[in-house]
């Protein structure tokens, strides 16, 4: 009996501690104000495990999925990027994203350089994340895949970057959903049941301007030493709330209006619960909002180049729930704010489509660095699919009046249904100033079976993205990682004195020449008969020769006639 | 004779002028009746500035010409205007030559089947005189020069004249009765485009004939021409194709355009069959009607060879028209080299049977092409199926044209041999049929 208990004790403390490694789970809630009225809710769930996944030595999972955990090991993932997104984020009217992904589902990922057959991986891997996500991303092959050289840098540890082992694919098509939301929530360690999870209800969230969902996972050092792999899973949710016209005319919000829930507990799990809220004073004046209840503490910190302040509610310290069972954080405008003049991000960008007819068109982008006195480059990386024939000879970039060289240009032309264009370019922005790229292209007759089930709807371009290091007004100091994780990883920065922006133009809708469809039969019936009589006519002069017309037995209709002739009394024929 | 030509030569020149410094040059240049994927000159720009870039043109499939235009491209994209203008002149030039050598040569034949008594005794309206061929030659140059076809082919920059120019110079060269250059344009011309391919035949029986050698397969002298023949054609292609390979140092143009032209991928509207019937072919069946397609063009040349081995220029006509009408992207200018050709057979009118309707037809097609495209493309008032029924009519009024003229030629050599005033056994006045 002693025997078959330390058994018990020693397979209970087996598969234990030893190879599975610490995890922890942080959950964040950023509430932003927009200058427009707006509100932007940014969720993070950051969960971190200090095991080696790719060693395939993991066989208990606790907090990370492990779906995704069996997905980086068998695949050989070394980073993965998934966003699922719905609406678009305005710059100019919102300010500059923190973290902003494309209309549709955007795919990026990097590979071990131990994966041999990449394109394999990456079809595997866009199906099987489809069957996670039930979103459609089987859709992703060869036709709207690419690999970027210069966009995308692996954002967690790397060891050479060979951009061959990068894949990078954007479905502007795609829609997001309820159903693409249930699955997301599932992969968190309190589910929807706990924690800041509970705020995430669907009918809510998709009734808002812009909804974005997405899946991070990067390995990132242990510790300062980084002699070991730690791997980062990061579940980010981003959603823009309209309260003003929802609000009856008014600009406060609260954590009801919006989500229709309150904030109960934090998660058991969880080793770091907070909400932020964001309540810069604009325009240099205190006092202008009133944030209840009173928060936790205060941080200020400079993100984006920008001095703010923050109030944080800590979900983990017992003094908040004191007063109430549950947390509505509101916010109230003491005064009814003037219409001040929305503030200008540095880099903001715009796409569109111009031309008329069903020939040709052109795609313009305009970009705008309003930044007073410092220029700085951006990469401007374009997706267009192949049946958009673009001509780079037609390719203008025009920077107040004068042509503007960009310093790199990458261009890889499609080739017709296996691959579509690829154009990165590293251009200089001078400062205070509007770029206008513009190239031309021509569209396509696909064939009847290729177009979508709404072939007038037209054809999505996805949207362009544009990377840039934004030199900022004020000098940052660096965020430890730790401390605050959101900041980090939302307003990452490589330097005091500029941060990484990276935008997303609009996606484009593009209509083609359609043929008819229901003209299969009658095209091929009248194109073949054309051919018969061309084949039919030469048949003719060349098998038949001439003879003199013998005389013949009058036909039928002939001796008819004559007969009928012969009784009115006329001549035969 | 020079006198007139150089006066139709400055004509035509100053009208392809005046319309590259009018507006409607960037129009005909848009028109895809004018300009197909194979040889606009959009496609050619754009291949020169992937090759600035230091990008491969044949990387994309936007460009699909042969690397020798490439070469020559890269050195007078300057002067791209004066460049189609002088291939135009020298096409003109070149096919008035040939008809001039061409028209003594007939006549030399038919002064001969005189004296030997092979024609009837009432055929006297029937033979031609010095006096009615002095003028086709100029006539030739003129319908080629002052063709409205061509005229835009040349304003376009379509890279068809430049075809155009080396298919005339190996009729030139063939009716000059020389081996070597027929073969060596010959293959320039194959290799550009891949249907000239078919113009083997023709040019070996004029060749043949030219040298007195009876065509019987039994013959020894005859394979021994022939396959010097080949053999001259094979190596001057096998030349060229290696010359292109060190250019880009790649084999990738010989997909980009042979795999191009053969396999049909590109869709673009144009004013011939294959583009409809590819966008709503059923994907099983594609193969197969592509297959059926390239077939048609090639498999007219050995039936046509054994009905004209008398008549190799006509048959170079008739194969010529075969190959405008049927290829995988045919142009207006396509259309204008045979068309050249018509005044040639000027002779052959009082046999035509619909020569009036079917250049109402023609010319009512030619008309409402840019229509029709614009009511589809920039209206949106009509759809793909006006453009397309104007496609079918047009390709069957060329197709009867060509068939009116074969069937012209055939009948006026048969009262040639039989006589002109045919009665039957009972003396009556017959009737002439194919049975």
């Amino acid at each position: 009996m002693l025997a078959a208990a330390a058994l018990l004790v020693l397979l209970a403390a087996g598969p234990g501690r030893a190879d599975t490694g610490r995890d922890a789970l942080r959950e964040e809630l950023l509430l932003s104000p927009l200058p427009a009225g707006d509100v932007a809710a940014t969720f993070q769930f950051r969960t971190r495990w200090d095991a080696d996944l790719q060693r395939g030595a993991v066989s208990h999972y606790r907090l990370f999925p492990k779906a995704l955990g069996r997905l980086v090991a068998a695949l050989g993932v070394r980073e993965l990027h998934l966003a699922l997104t719905q609406g678009f984020w305005r710059t100019r009217t919102w300010g500059q994203p923190p973290l902003q992904a494309p209309a549709g589902a955007e795919l990026w990922v990097w590979f071990q350089p131990t994966v041999t057959d990449v394109d394999k991986a990456w079809k595997e891997l866009s199906n099987i994340l489809s069957g996670i996500f039930c979103a459609s991303l089987n859709f992703i092959d060869s036709t709207n895949t690419v690999t970027p050289t210069a966009s995308f840098r692996p954002l967690g540890l790397a060891n050479g970057t060979d951009h061959h082992l990068l894949r990078y694919a954007v479905l502007p098509r795609e829609v997001v959903c309820t159903e693409n939301l249930t699955p997301w929530k599932k992969l968190l360690p309190c589910g929807s049941k706990a924690g800041l999870a509970v705020l995430l209800k669907a009918e809510r969230l998709f009734h808002s301007s812009y909804h974005s969902q997405a899946v991070h996972i990067r390995p990132v050092c242990r510790d300062a030493s980084c002699l070991a792999v730690s791997w980062e899973l990061r579940q980010t949710l981003t959603v823009v709330f309209d309260t003003f016209s929802s609000g009856q005319g008014k600009k406060d919000w609260s954590l009801f209006k919006m989500f229709s829930r309150t904030l109960t507990d934090a998660c058991p799990l969880a080793s770091e619960s907070k909400v932020y809220v964001d309540i810069s004073p604009k325009n240099k004046e205190k006092e202008l909002l009133e944030v209840t209840p009173p928060p936790t503490s205060v941080l200020e910190a400079v993100v984006q180049g920008d001095k703010r302040t923050y109030a944080v509610y800590d979900l983990l310290s017992p003094s908040l729930f004191n007063t109430s069972r549950s947390l509505n954080v509101q916010l109230k405008w003491k005064r009814p704010q003037e219409s001040s003049e929305l503030p200008v991000p540095i880099l903001h960008a715009h796409r569109y489509v111009s031309g008329y007819g069903l020939q040709t068109g052109e795609i313009s982008t305009l970009i705008y660095n309003t930044h007073p006195y410092r220029a700085f480059p951006v990469v401007l990386l374009e997706t267009v699919p192949w049946y958009l024939r673009l001509y780079v000879h037609t390719l203008t970039i025009i920077t107040k009046g004068k042509e503007n060289k960009p310093s790199y240009i990458h261009y890889q032309p499609a080739q017709d249904r296996r691959r579509p264009h690829l154009l990165e370019m590293l251009i200089q922005l001078p400062a205070n100033s509007v770029t206008k790229i513009t190239i031309q292209f021509e569209r396509a007759l696909l064939k009847w079976t290729e177009y979508p089930p709404d072939p007038n709807h037209g054809f999505y371009v996805s949207s362009s993205v544009l990377s840039a290091l934004v030199p900022s007004v004020i000098a940052m100091k660096d965020m430890d990682v730790e401390q605050s994780p959101l900041f980090t990883s939302l307003f990452p920065s490589s330097d005091g004195s500029s941060y990484f922006v990276r935008l997303y133009t609009e996606p484009l809708l593009v209509n083609l020449p359609t043929p008819d469809f229901s003209m299969p039969y009658n095209v091929i019936c009248l194109t073949c008969t054309v051919v018969a009589v061309c084949y039919g006519s030469f048949y003719n002069l060349l098998t038949r020769t001439f003879h003199v017309e013998e005389p013949s037995r009058a036909g039928l209709a002939k001796r008819l006639a004559n007969v009928i002739r012969k009784f009115r009394g006329v001549p035969p024929l | 004779m020079a006198a007139p030509l150089v006066l139709v030569v400055l004509v035509a020149v100053t009208v392809r002028a005046a319309l590259y410094r009018s507006s409607l040059a960037a129009f005909i240049s848009e028109r895809v009746e004018v300009a197909s994927p194979l040889n606009a000159w959009k496609r050619v720009v754009e291949g020169l500035a992937l090759l600035d870039l230091g990008i491969s043109p044949y990387s994309g499939a936007v460009f699909h010409e042969t690397p020798l235009i490439i070469y020559l491209f890269h050195f007078v994209i300057e002067y791209a205007e004066l460049v189609f203008m002088i291939t135009d002149v020298l096409t003109a030039i070149a096919l008035y030559l040939a008809i001039q050598d061409f028209n003594k040569v007939v006549f030399k034949k038919q002064k001969l089947l005189i004296e030997l008594d092979k024609y009837a005794p009432d055929v006297a309206e029937l033979i031609r005189t010095p006096m009615e061929m002095h003028y086709i030659p100029l006539k030739v140059a003129l319908v080629y020069l002052l063709n409205p076809y061509t005229v835009m082919s040349c304003v376009a920059k379509s890279t068809c004249a430049i075809n155009n120019t080396v298919l005339a110079f190996f009729i030139l060269a063939t009716i000059k009765g020389s081996a070597l250059l027929s073969a060596v344009f010959l293959a320039l011309a194959t290799y550009q485009s891949l249907y000239p391919l078919t113009l083997f035949a023709p040019a070996l029986l004029y060749l043949l004939q030219r040298q007195f050698i009876p065509i019987k397969l039994k013959s020894k002298s005859f394979w021994l021409y022939t396959m010097q023949y080949a053999a001259l054609y094979l190596c001057s292609l096998v030349v060229i194709i290696c010359l292109s390979f060190f250019l880009l140092n790649s084999w990738d143009f010989i997909p980009s355009v042979y795999g191009f032209i053969l396999s049909v991928p590109d869709l673009t509207p144009n004013i011939g069959l294959f583009w409809y019937f590819f966008a709503e072919m059923f994907e099983h069946f594609s193969l197969f009607f592509v297959c059926v397609f390239q077939i048609n063009v090639f498999f007219y040349t050995i039936p046509l060879a054994i009905k004209l081995k008398e008549h190799p220029v006509f048959f170079m006509f008739v194969q010529l028209a075969i190959i405008s009408i049927f290829k995988s992207y045919p142009t207006v200018g396509d259309i204008a080299l045979y068309m050249a050709f018509l005044p040639v057979w000027s002779h052959l009118y009082r046999f035509l049977r619909n020569i009036f309707i079917l250049s109402c037809v023609l010319i009512a097609c030619s008309f409402l092409f840019p229509v029709l495209w614009h009511l589809w493309i920039y209206a949106g008032s009509a759809n793909s199926n006006f453009y397309y029924a104007i496609t079918l009519t047009f390709n069957i009024g060329q197709i009867l044209l060509v068939s009116d003229y074969f069937y012209a030629f055939l009948r006026r050599e048969y009262y040639l041999t039989h006589g002109l005033h045919l009665t039957r056994q009972d003396g009556t006045e017959a009737m002439l049929v194919l049975k």
